[in-house]
């Protein structure tokens, strides 16, 4: 249950699988995602509601083969450079994109936790996303006839979500914003949970997000394993590191260097101090 | 008398702020919108209830977010709710009296592309995305849009609908069942542009001081009808230049 970061995205994600790093703003697994990236694994079809820095960093590091998503920026910076390149020159290699509305990823998670085939929501009316996605359909309310739009399910092969705490047992404390961590978790096969501590003892708080340890399939602890995002109540958010990033983005040689020395470094099993990873 | 003077990025803030009224329920996007918000906020508007689409209901930040979740949002809101509840449950019945968008370019019927510029297969600039803009479009009682003004934000027709603005001209939202007004106002660095009642198309009701009709129709990439009730921007007010000023740490 309790597994070093290293080993457990060894074990849990595979080459061609759909994998989902979410984590709105607040606690996005960047370790993780870096972990990823030094295994070298090819093929991925990465979701997440908002991929910013660290999805630039493994589509421009040749990961994935597709994204699935809703808004892809540097969230009060700018572009996604890599992102951009691959979309609009396939460098590294080619990127497939499938491009929702939040809304309408929020409930394909949402149909995925719930073990429905598809949600449905009113939406995407009158927009061009519908034309260009044939994952939007529109469906007539069997009781009104309103038109409404349909999203099919979300059910990836393995959500990696990171969070506050754990208990040995795998108990998850998750607090602050909460974005789509809990759906996206509830809905996949595997879920890899990294956390800024693993205790002896989870002291209950009412209002707390807690997944329980039976949905989760392993725990890495990974102290300022959400850096330059932020932890409530362990770290903040480091505004300047996601400032910074647009100019190592922005150009294919100040990327590759930035991404040798990633792959450089040692595991990230060993903690890391927060707001050091870029 | 003390001279004010202020740059053109400055009174259209402010001009948007104005826009908001105290108490509404703003859903509020990151960049120009966050900051007249904050301003709205701090000056006319103390109990404007601000939402940020992470999820937090009520924030009211002591300094502006460079991100739409930092934790400043989640620290001083009134309660913080999972990304399906604040679109399923707040945003989609039409609980939100406006939102408020930038967007990359915008066309005379007001609808939005925040996606790609060129041919989307074959983008010359890949934006962002929708996020939460095409439900907020929908769905809010009314938009307003902030962005500065030129030919190539402001287009005869968009390169992607992103978010609906009023489609083709009357009648459209309504057909498509889009619950909103859509855009009431779209406030730029050199005026304002409303909806004609009736063709629904975006005339210029507004310009800001020193900015003369021919400069805004100039910047525009349709032939701008200008309203016969065209009124003059008041000037920024020196608080709510303060304000600004501080907000944004260039006082």
């Amino acid at each position: 249950m309790i597994v070093p970061l290293d080993e457990a995205v060894r074990e849990l994600v595979h080459d061609g699988d759909t994998v989902a790093l979410e984590g709105f703003t607040h606690l996005i697994p960047v370790a993780a995602g870096h972990e990823i990236i030094r295994q070298g694994l090819r093929d991925l079809t990465l979701v997440r509601m908002t991929p910013d820095i660290v999805y630039d960093q493994l589509i421009g590091a040749g990961c994935a083969a597709k994204l699935v998503f809703s808004w892809g920026g540097n969230p009060g910076v700018g572009s996604l450079h890599r992102f951009r390149d691959a979309v609009t020159s396939s460098w590294p290699v080619p990127l497939e994109i499938e491009e929702h509305s939040h809304a309408g990823m929020a409930n394909r998670y949402v149909a995925g936790a719930s073990g429905l085939p598809f949600a449905v929501l009113r939406g995407y009316s009158g927009t061009d996303l519908v034309a260009h996605n044939p994952n939007i359909k529109s469906i007539a309310c069997p009781f009104t006839g309103q038109e409404l739009a349909a999203v099919p399910a979300l059910n990836p092969d393995v959500t990696i979500v990171h969070a506050q705490r754990a208990d040995a047992d795998g108990n998850v404390q998750l607090w602050g914003i909460t974005g789509i961590q809990k759906e996206a978790a509830l809905a996949a096969e595997r879920v890899l949970v990294t956390v800024e501590e693993v205790v002896d003892t989870l002291d209950p708080v009412p209002g707390q997000v807690i997944l329980p340890g039976r949905v989760v399939t392993a725990v890495s602890p990974v102290p300022g394993g959400a850096a330059p995002s932020y932890a409530h109540g362990y770290y903040e958010r480091d505004n300047d590191a996601y400032k910074a990033w647009d100019a190592i983005g922005r150009d294919r040689a100040a990327f590759t260097a930035w991404l040798e020395r990633l792959t450089g470094e040692a595991s990230s099993t060993s903690p890391q101090p927060a707001g050091r990873a870029l | 008398m003390t001279t004010v003077t202020w740059t053109a990025d400055e009174i259209m803030t402010v001009t948007a702020a104005r826009s908001l009224r105290d108490r509404m329920a703003c859903f509020v996007g990151i960049g120009l919108p966050s900051t007249a918000a904050n301003v709205a906020r701090r000056t006319h508007a103390p109990g404007l209830w601000m939402i940020y689409e992470s999820g937090t209901l009520g924030a009211v930040p002591d300094h502006l977010p460079l991100s739409i979740g930092d934790g400043i949002l989640a620290e001083t809101a009134d309660t913080v709710v999972s990304v399906p509840e604040v679109f399923n449950y707040w945003l989609q019945p039409g609980r939100i009296d406006v939102g408020f968008l930038g967007a990359a370019q915008i066309d005379r019927y007001a609808n939005i592309n925040t996606t790609v510029i060129g041919d989307y297969d074959a983008p010359k600039v890949r934006l962002p995305g929708a996020g939460g803009a095409p439900e907020i479009a929908a769905s809010c009682r009314e938009v307003v849009v902030i962005m500065r003004q030129s030919t190539r934000a402001f287009v005869d027709r968009v390169d992607f609908v992103t978010s609906v603005g009023h489609g083709a001209g009357p009648g459209d939202r309504e057909r498509l069942g889009l619950t909103g007004a859509g855009p009431t106002r779209v406030i730029t660095d050199l005026g304002v542009m409303e909806p004609h009642p009736e063709t629904r198309e975006l005339v210029l009701t507004g310009v800001h001081p020193g900015v003369d009709t021919a400069a805004v129709r100039e910047a525009t990439g349709w032939d701008l009808k200008v309203s016969e009730d065209l009124v003059r921007t008041p000037e920024p007010t020196t608080e709510e230049l303060a304000v600004l000023r501080e907000l944004t740490g260039s006082a």
